[in-house]
């Protein structure tokens, strides 16, 4: 077997090169002042515009914008979910924490451009009255954010808070807890954070991408938002693209490319590789024969995956699926913030009765055929029973694997690797 | 009478079972000890012939795990 050996941590977006294709191009948004510094945002986007919070709500529900950090839920509710009683009370959190570590692009966003993060944030607490405003973003990019704020009058109210680096730091309720107690735990989602977030005052956690698109809608408006990507995948969307032998690359793109588009345009040869990950640990595999699928929630939904935050990873020819979605889910156990039972007992489990599917041709001889059908019932048993959703991404990802690869998996359970024969 | 729904909180939850004896009929143990709805996650519905029981596993359950709303 050719092992396309995956270390989580190693392949972290802080040890590694981000290469963004540089020639700008019709979808080329979020990137346009071409560098980090403050006049140049202003030269290129001119000063923030003025909007009462009805307009802005509006005009973010016409844009169609989904959030930018993985669950995809509309930009327009958050805002429209606070009380309007509670407004000036409200705190609102940029989460640039990006804990998934197959994810490059917030880190990349608020080194390239960072003022219009900022400016969304602004945006949206001068059109609700909000209080407090805070950056969460991890190591790397608190030096990027830092000297942004440091650039700018109008974000010295805008306090900076460092993310740990684990894969649950970015959950809305753990970026809260963080700010508020040092310790990014996710709690228990019966109270929304809408009502009563950081210190009991209602609370928006958006992704930077999110409010940084937030910024775009607000200066030019719904219609010049979908001018681009589709009608259920509207705007640009950044996109973190790896494959094994490539470099990294973030790139941005019109919503709903396909899958194969979306390499090409990363400089990924899609030949050279027998499937992707889309969306990152919590996602699911799409084989190569599917490349043609648009990255859109409704013609994804079929493989376990969505657009979520943006992450494309490339499977090499060669290297056993098996093995390597045994060790996400490994990786994924061992991130468990090991607070709720049914995650902290069932991915462990999960985990290495999938290594063990993953082990078989070395362990000389077939297995027991209910092996994969173990795997399933625990990904099934972990299922929607945490406070957050580790538990549930991390069966997703285990169950897109089990249906992705079932041949794989046959052959696994007949004691050999498809892969490794080839 | 209106839906209930009963909410658990797993962060507080360390499978004492008390729950899953009053409302064997809605809860069964996973092989952890942790209650279980079959098809439901955190938050499940309560028949009206089982929230009599509901409400003595919200109030007794040693670790205040469950909510009935």
């Amino acid at each position: 077997m050719n092992a396309q050996t995956i270390n989580p941590q190693s392949l972290n977006s802080q040890s590694l090169p981000v290469t963004t294709t540089r020639q700008t191009t019709s979808s080329d948004r979020l990137f346009l002042a071409g560098g980090p510094g403050f006049a140049q945002h202003r030269q290129v986007f001119g000063p923030l515009p003025s909007l009462s919070s009805a307009q802005l709500i509006d005009e973010l529900r016409a844009s169609g914008l989904a959030g930018r950090g993985g669950s995809g839920f509309p930009a327009w509710r958050k805002l429209a979910a606070l009380d309007p009683a509670a407004r000036g009370r409200s705190v609102i959190i940029a989460n640039g924490a990006e804990g998934e570590p197959m994810s490059a692009k917030d880190a990349t966003l608020l080194a390239r451009a960072p003022h219009l993060v900022i400016d969304g944030l602004l945006l949206a607490a001068a059109s609700l009255g909000s209080g407090d405003l805070y950056l969460y973003c991890s190591g790397t990019a608190l030096d990027a954010a830092r000297r942004a704020l440091d650039e700018r009058e109008d974000a010295r109210r805008i306090q900076l808070r460092e993310a740990p680096e684990t894969f649950i730091s970015g959950e809305a309720s753990a970026v809260v807890r963080s700010i508020e107690k040092g310790v990014a735990l996710p709690r228990d989602h019966r109270k929304r954070l809408t009502e009563a977030g950081l210190g009991g005052r209602p609370t928006l956690v958006h992704n930077v991408e999110t409010l940084a698109q937030v910024a775009l809608v607000a200066r030019y408006g719904a219609h010049w938002f979908r001018s681009q990507g589709v009608d259920d995948e509207s705007g640009t969307r950044l996109l973190t693209v790896r494959a094994p032998g490539n470099e990294l690359r973030v790139i941005e793109v019109p919503g709903g490319i396909t899958i194969d588009d979306a390499l090409r345009r990363a400089r990924v040869d899609p030949a050279s590789l027998s499937a992707v990950l889309v969306g990152g640990y919590h996602g699911g595999w799409v084989p190569a024969q599917a490349f043609g699928t648009p990255l859109t929630r409704d013609r994804l939904a079929p493989f376990g995956a969505s657009p979520g935050a943006g992450i494309v990873m490339g499977l090499a020819k060669g290297s056993c699926p098996i093995q390597v979605s045994a060790q996400i889910a490994s990786y994924l156990a061992g991130q468990s913030a090991r607070q709720c039972g049914p995650c902290v007992n069932g991915l462990p489990k999960m985990a290495e009765t999938l290594s063990r599917l993953a082990g078989s041709h070395s362990a000389g001889g077939p297995l027991p055929a209910t092996l994969a059908q173990e795997v399933r019932r625990l990904a099934h048993i972990v299922t929607g029973r945490g406070s957050c959703h580790h538990p549930d991404g991390t069966a997703q990802l285990v169950l897109s694997t089990l249906s992705t690869f079932a041949s794989d998996v046959d052959a696994h359970l007949a004691g050999h690797c498809e892969e490794a024969r080839a | 009478m209106t839906e209930k729904s009963l909410h658990i909180d797993w962060i507080a939850c360390d499978g004492r079972g008390l729950c899953t004896e009053l409302l064997s009929e809605l809860l069964e143990r996973d092989e952890w000890g942790y209650p279980r709805a079959l098809g439901y996650g955190s938050d499940v519905p309560v028949p009206r012939q089982l929230q009599d029981a509901a409400r003595d596993a919200v109030a007794l359950c040693p670790r205040l795990a469950l909510t009935l709303s």
